[in-house]
């Protein structure tokens, strides 16, 4: 029987598999950042055990790091303490370690693949549930905990049971205006935050095969937030295009092994899929958030759904809570709420195609007065990118601030935070209570509706202005 | 890690579904590089309410929390589970749980229990009716017990093993280095590696 693409890489990683016990898998890529890390190197150390792998691994500064001032040391003692501690970690452990003001510090889900280092077929871990980005390569890729964390950098491998196989098709053609965080979105509502729970999911579709690989890791980046721990998509073309002549792509007869390999990474024609959900393309329009889960969303042409609206019992009271810590009222448009700042940033919408595209829109134009955008690229090499096409001039003419690369106020562990009531249209992933700053509110929304509802000062998409 | 064979507390019912990472420890809270002490961000945003069922003198002590289904969903920080653990939980029930956050658990020795909801609204009455209800929570017999009453819950074998005989996971894995070391010098040459630093 044919074997899905999942399958296939799982099967290229058992070290050694028995019956009633997890398969033990071998990890090719192992990235850490300051948060999940420093419990996991103090294991190490108690019982005397090195990192098996220094030259699978590798560590940013992302979650903590200021995006002002980056060249002061950081204000605030427990961040500088945490950060110091990775630091001084990956020293004693001989870990390679992209520090803030490094070219290569970025967040940890964008470094990886601008560095060529994210491929096809490979297994990638990290203690950081968004890991799922480099799924986009046709890469296993998961979060981790921090014991697992240490497991890995002590034996570099992780037990681990298959999870099931999801298929999610998504045929047709996008139309204008209408971006990958748009589908990821409706998916989220389709299946709801736990409807990927136990799976691996598989993007594929026509849709799918047009997205740039930017586009690509928007989507697999938020199959978290469907409670599925891994998401992938088949690589092609567009993938070896996107990683060729990267600093550590393959060269030379390696180059042409990769690729012989990377070709064979596609389910079979009759691999067997443990669910199957259909999606069309076509009838998609711009996709935000009203709630507290990210499968509280709707087009942005609807309103606030009421409550009575859910026919499941625990949907309705989760709706209802929702609707109380957001201050809406069902039956609002989405268009009417207004936004008090604008995110562009984080590890789903914080590559310069995200910046771009968002420039393209906001070109000539005046934020919203009592709105303010802040544009936080994903690393620093993003950043020179963006400033070299001049596009920090555009978006500080435009009267947002433009930062240093990092995590920022996608989770607000550093200073960039709502304040309690405030309201937010984000480019992050979660739009959980608090999220953004305690008692901040955030609407999730693609870059160019993130572009659009800074011009307007409400919820807007580029149409609609 | 300490061996689980069975655990006997009271319960403290939490009727919300979709408890989320950020709720059961917001980030600010993860800038220790310990790990204890984390107690004191469990449910921070709900904990100035007075309300809010942790506040509640009656379920004071309570080592069992029975939560709403999704529990654990969002980031993979295992500071979820250790602030659960160092508030004084034992056990978390519920009639789902998000896949990291229960791995995470497992391997940390805090028990995750799947019951179905309607076994979890049960338990929430008992408790509320009686927050002394004691309920009874067993890993040899793979059960949930209290009023007189005894539910099963599913775990497999190997991590029941696991947890009754307190092992370590990374202990297990080192037992077969030889394989590891087998697998390594057949992978592939074009895989890439992160050092040396490249310039
Ligand atoms: S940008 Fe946000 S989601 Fe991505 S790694 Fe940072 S905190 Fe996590």
């Amino acid at each position: 029987m044919g074997r899905t693409l999942a399958e296939k890489v799982w099967e290229d990683h058992v070290v050694r598999s028995a019956s009633g016990e997890p398969d033990l898998l071998y990890i090719d890529l192992h990235l850490i950042h300051e948060v999940t890390s420093p419990q996991a190197f103090d294991g190490l150390r108690l019982s005397g055990r090195k990192v098996r792998r220094p030259e699978l691994t590798l560590a940013t500064e992302d979650h903590n790091v200021p995006t002002l001032d980056i060249e002061k040391p950081i204000a605030d003692p427990v961040s500088r303490l945490q950060v110091d501690t990775l630091r001084k970690n990956c020293a004693e452990f001989g870990v390679r370690i992209h520090s803030l003001g490094d070219i290569e510090q970025g967040i940890v889900h964008v470094v990886g693949p601008q560095l060529g280092i994210t491929q096809p077929g490979m297994t990638i871990v990290c203690g950081d549930s968004h890991t799922s980005t480099h799924g986009a390569f046709g890469a296993l890729a998961f979060g981790i905990g921090t014991s697992e964390v240490e497991h890995v950098l002590a034996t570099q491998t992780l037990p681990l049971t298959k999870p099931k196989m999801m298929a999610v098709n998504i045929e047709g053609k996008l139309k204008p205006g209408v971006t990958s965080k748009d589908i990821i979105l409706a998916v989220i509502a389709q299946i709801s935050t736990g409807g990927g729970q136990g799976y691996i999911l598989e993007y594929r579709g026509s849709a799918i095969r047009e997205l740039s690989m930017e586009a690509r890791m928007t989507i697999c980046n938020m199959s978290i937030e469907a409670g599925a721990r891994a998401g992938l998509i088949a690589p092609d073309e567009i993938t070896f295009e996107y990683i060729k002549g990267r600093p550590h792509a393959p060269q030379g007869a390696d180059w042409d092994a990769a690729l012989a390999y990377w070709k064979t990474l596609k389910s079979d024609a009759d691999a067997k899929f443990d669910k199957e959900i259909y999606l069309n393309a076509d009838e998609l329009s711009p996709f935000v958030t009203w709630g507290t889960n990210p499968g509280q969303g709707v087009p942005l042409s609807q309103a606030v759904p009421t409550p009575e609206s859910f026919g499941d019992e625990q949907e309705r009271r989760a709706a209802e809570s929702a609707l109380v810590y957001m201050d809406l009222k069902a039956g609002t448009p989405m268009k009417e709420i207004k936004i008090d700042t604008v995110f562009l940033g984080s590890c789903t919408n914080g590559r310069i195609e995200d910046l771009r595209s968002a420039a393209a829109i906001i070109k000539g134009k005046k934020v919203a007065s009592n709105t303010r955008m802040l544009v936080v690229p994903g690393s620093a090499r993003v950043r020179l990118q963006a400033e070299s096409e001049g596009l920090d001039k555009l978006f500080l003419e435009f009267g947002a601030e433009w930062r240093s690369a990092g995590c920022s106020m996608c989770l607000g562990m550093n200073p960039d935070q709502l304040k309690p009531g405030e309201r937010s249209a984000s480019t992050s992933n979660r739009n959980f209570e608090g999220r953004q700053g305690k008692g901040g509110r955030t609407h999730l929304v693609s870059p160019l509706v993130a572009a659009a509802t800074a011009i307007k000062g409400t919820l807007a998409s580029p149409a609609d202005l | 890690m300490e061996k689980f064979l069975s655990h006997i507390g009271t319960g403290v019912p939490l009727r919300r579904s979709n408890v989320d990472t950020d709720q059961i420890i917001p980030a600010v809270y993860l800038k220790r590089v310990t790990r204890s002490g984390f107690e004191d961000g469990l449910f921070a945003a709900w904990r100035s309410d007075p309300d809010f069922v942790l506040n509640k003198s009656e379920y004071h002590g309570g080592t069992i929390l029975v939560a709403g289904v999704d529990f654990g969903t969002g980031s993979s920080r295992e500071h979820a589970v250790w602030a659960l653990q160092n508030y004084g939980f034992k056990v978390v029930i519920s009639a789902r749980f998000a896949d990291i956050f229960r791995g995470n658990s497992l391997k940390g020795g805090l028990l995750t229990v799947i019951l179905p909801q309607e076994e979890v609204e049960a338990l929430w009455s008992a408790i509320e009716q009686d927050p002394k209800t004691s309920i009874s929570v067993n890993l040899e017999s793979r059960s949930v017990s209290y009023s007189g009453k005894s539910v099963g819950f599913d775990l497999d074998d190997y991590t029941r093993w696991r947890l009754m005989e307190g092992l370590d996971d990374i202990g297990l894995t080192l037992r077969h280095t030889g394989l590891v070391e087998g697998f390594e010098s057949k992978r592939a040459k074009f895989k890439p590696k992160t050092l040396p630093v490249l310039s």
